[in-house]
């Protein structure tokens, strides 16, 4: 993570797949994982092979927004 | 022991409920039973830590006593017939959650908005529950006000000690009527136990709820069978009744609260014209003192239920006696009072149609 | 790095039962967070409701006392007087709180009672499965209204928060919602203003938040909140209805 500003784990188990994050990531960060969950979803997931223009920087707007409190948020 | 007073039934109420600990009162006005909201008023302000509140309406009052209980106080409020139909959604909370509180029913002339007739067309409800859900609720039925003043602090004694509502089953007669009464000395609410399942805010433990929805139906069968080993134990524990000249007696008149003063009464007047007649009085209605009544049917064969109503409680007279006796009823409803001498013109009439003279 | 967003120290571990999408848990969220921040964990009672939120037991870590469907006003009144420094609050959804349970509420706020409540406005009956509800939109549809709320059959939406702004108990009264993470920041606020309201025992306050129930709806989850956006503020516009609290501190 060397050089990031910030990071993000998203527990793809308390995901309901609602994507709001999705809308809510400034960098278009976050995508849509292709394999359902337990709960039977297709959970949000943390993009991390983006390019360097476009990297997380803890803003935690998607874990603002998130309604199943399933994102944790690190800054440096 | 405090000095003898002259007061009417709803003031005692009030009195032996403060004196019993009672710290949080919401009612709404409705006759026959105001005086007793308007002494809790006074006497709630004039208590150090006494809460009163006249709510908008006596769903809201009920409600209201739910978070006292909740918070842990000995909480009470207080109505009459139609006021404790809207009341009843609450009970069945109470019940449900295990909560302790004094209900009072003032009863009045029914059904719908009736009159405000002394009646006792309320004992269906209160005995039978009331409200939704497979409950109980334990109903004291006093007959004068010295036994107002005793018993008002046992209602709240049974509410804390079984964590159930506890109704005081009155009517307008018992109310507005003024006795003698000596009251039990104030108790010293510090000294009561600790409420440990109270809601007091989580500090220094795991934060707790009281709760009655339960969707498993697995729980909501464990719930229901934790009660009913409760209300077992409630109805081998509490069960009481006065028996007065019953011993030598052919036949017993039954009847509480106001309608046992009149069939006391009667029974006075029968005796003296030498007619072995008696009275069983239950104290409780629920529980129905059955063991005593059904003790009783070992040597007397005819019951006489006196009720002003069109009977209600002649069916746990019936269920108690299981048959072995014969039950008479008499009911006056509506909200007229009988008088004594009516009432022996009926005990005469059954007690020579019964051939009873012939059994001594 | 280190962590500077988590799950909040008064919402238990679990998964919530809610709809993906819903509301309610952002806002149980919000306020285990403001819990936590005042630093009034340890005396905190809640009174949850009947409807969906009725599990809000399961979620937010404080004492709570669930109220009969209506009732919540009611039942936070008496947990209030009987413990005057305790922080208490009720939980509402708008069936709840603006149908069944007016006369309570209205009359709770008439007092003055020093609680809060959370009313949350879903324009819906969540639980039983999307009839109407007092807050309905005209025209909008739900399994009582199949044509659209109409103002003649059905009544237009009852403005239960500006009714209660009337009343002479009410301090703080505001509308926010959780639809943007903008609104969620303005509505964490709100929360917080009403605890602050009440430990300085200044009186009655309510925050109505706008929430979405895209199932409901019949919407994606973020279809309903650009819904909220563009249809709900327009019958319930975000702002502070009432307040005579000004700046708190504490």
């Amino acid at each position: 993570m060397a050089g990031k500003k910030g990071t993000i784990i998203i527990d793809r188990e308390l995901c309901k797949g609602c994507y709001l994050c999705i809308e809510a990531c400034p960098n278009s960060l976050i995508g849509i994982f292709d394999e359902l969950n337990q709960l039977g979803y297709y959970p949000a997931y943390y993009r991390e092979e983006n390019n360097k223009d476009r990297e997380c920087t803890g803003c935690a707007t998607c874990a603002l927004v998130c309604p199943d409190v399933a994102i944790e948020v690190y800054r440096e | 022991m405090s000095e003898k007073v002259l007061m009417r039934g709803t003031q005692v109420i009030g009195e032996a409920a403060i004196r019993a600990g009672c710290r949080f009162y919401a009612g709404y006005p409705i006759t026959p039973q105001n005086e007793l909201t308007e002494c809790m008023a006074r006497s709630m302000d004039a208590t150090p830590g006494g809460t009163f509140v006249q709510a908008e309406s006596e769903i809201a009052a009920i409600n209201m006593v739910i978070g006292a209980a909740m918070a842990g106080a000995r909480a009470m409020t207080s109505s009459s017939s139609p006021g404790i139909s809207l009341k009843q959604e609450g009970i069945s909370f109470l019940a449900a959650q295990e909560l302790p509180a004094v209900i009072v029913n003032t009863m009045r002339g029914g059904p719908g908005l009736g009159n405000i007739a002394p009646s006792q067309g309320d004992y269906f409800q209160a005995t039978r529950g009331g409200g939704h859900g497979d409950y109980r609720t334990i109903v004291i039925a006093p007959n004068s006000g010295q036994e107002i003043a005793d018993m008002t602090r046992t209602a709240f004694e049974y509410a804390d000690k079984y964590r159930n509502p506890v109704l005081i089953l009155a009517d307008g007669m018992m109310g507005q009527m003024m006795e003698p009464v000596i009251f039990p000395e104030p108790i010293d609410i510090s000294s009561l136990p600790p409420k440990t399942w109270s809601l007091r805010g989580a500090a220094g433990r795991p934060s707790k709820v009281i709760l009655s929805l339960l969707l498993n139906p697995a729980k909501q069968e464990e719930l229901n069978w934790k009660l009913d080993r409760k209300y077992k134990i409630i109805a081998r524990e509490i069960p009481k009744a006065e028996k007065y000249m019953t011993d030598d007696a052919h036949l017993a008149v039954i009847a509480y609260g106001t309608a046992a003063r009149i069939a006391k009464g009667a029974v006075r007047r029968v005796r003296e014209m030498g007619l072995k007649v008696g009275l069983f009085r239950p104290i409780t209605l629920w529980p129905y003192p059955s063991r005593e009544l059904h003790e009783l049917s070992r040597h007397m064969r005819n019951f006489l239920v006196f009720e002003m109503n069109m009977g209600q409680m002649v069916e746990d007279v019936k269920l108690s006696l299981e048959g072995r006796s014969d039950v008479h009823f008499y009911g006056r409803p509506g909200g007229t009072i009988s008088t004594p001498d009516e009432i022996a013109k009926i005990i005469n009439t059954l007690y020579h149609r019964q051939n009873l003279e012939k059994d001594s | 790095m280190q962590k500077v967003f988590q799950r909040p120290k008064y919402l238990k571990q679990a998964v919530f039962h809610y709809c993906p999408g819903c509301g309610h848990s952002i806002i149980h969220r919000l306020i285990a967070e403001v819990i936590e921040e005042l630093g009034i964990g340890e005396k905190t009672i809640g009174v949850p409701p009947a409807g969906c939120a009725v599990l809000a037991y399961d979620y937010i870590d404080v004492d709570m006392g669930e109220a009969p469907h209506g009732r919540g006003a009611a039942v936070a009144t008496g947990l209030k007087r009987v413990l005057p420094d305790h922080i208490v609050f009720s939980y509402q959804g708008d069936g709840d709180i603006a149908a069944i349970g007016t006369a309570e509420t209205i009359h709770a706020a008439n007092r003055g009672e020093s609680i809060s409540v959370f009313f949350i406005n879903n324009a819906c009956y969540g639980m039983t499965g999307g009839q109407m509800a007092p807050t309905t939109l005209l025209g909008q549809e739900s399994t009582t209204t199949p044509g659209g709320r109409n103002e003649k059959r059905d009544a237009a939406p009852l403005d239960l928060s500006e009714i209660l702004a009337i009343a002479r108990g009410s301090v703080y009264i505001e509308r926010t919602a959780v639809n943007s993470p903008r609104n969620i920041r303005k509505t964490k606020r709100a929360i917080t203003k009403s605890f602050k309201t009440q430990m300085a025992g200044l009186g009655f306050s309510l925050v109505e938040i706008l929430s979405p129930c895209p199932v409901n709806w019949k919407m994606t989850p973020v279809e309903a909140t650009k819904w909220i956006d563009d249809t709900m503020v327009k019958t319930y516009p975000l702002k502070v209805i009432k307040d005579t609290v000004g700046k708190i501190d504490g």
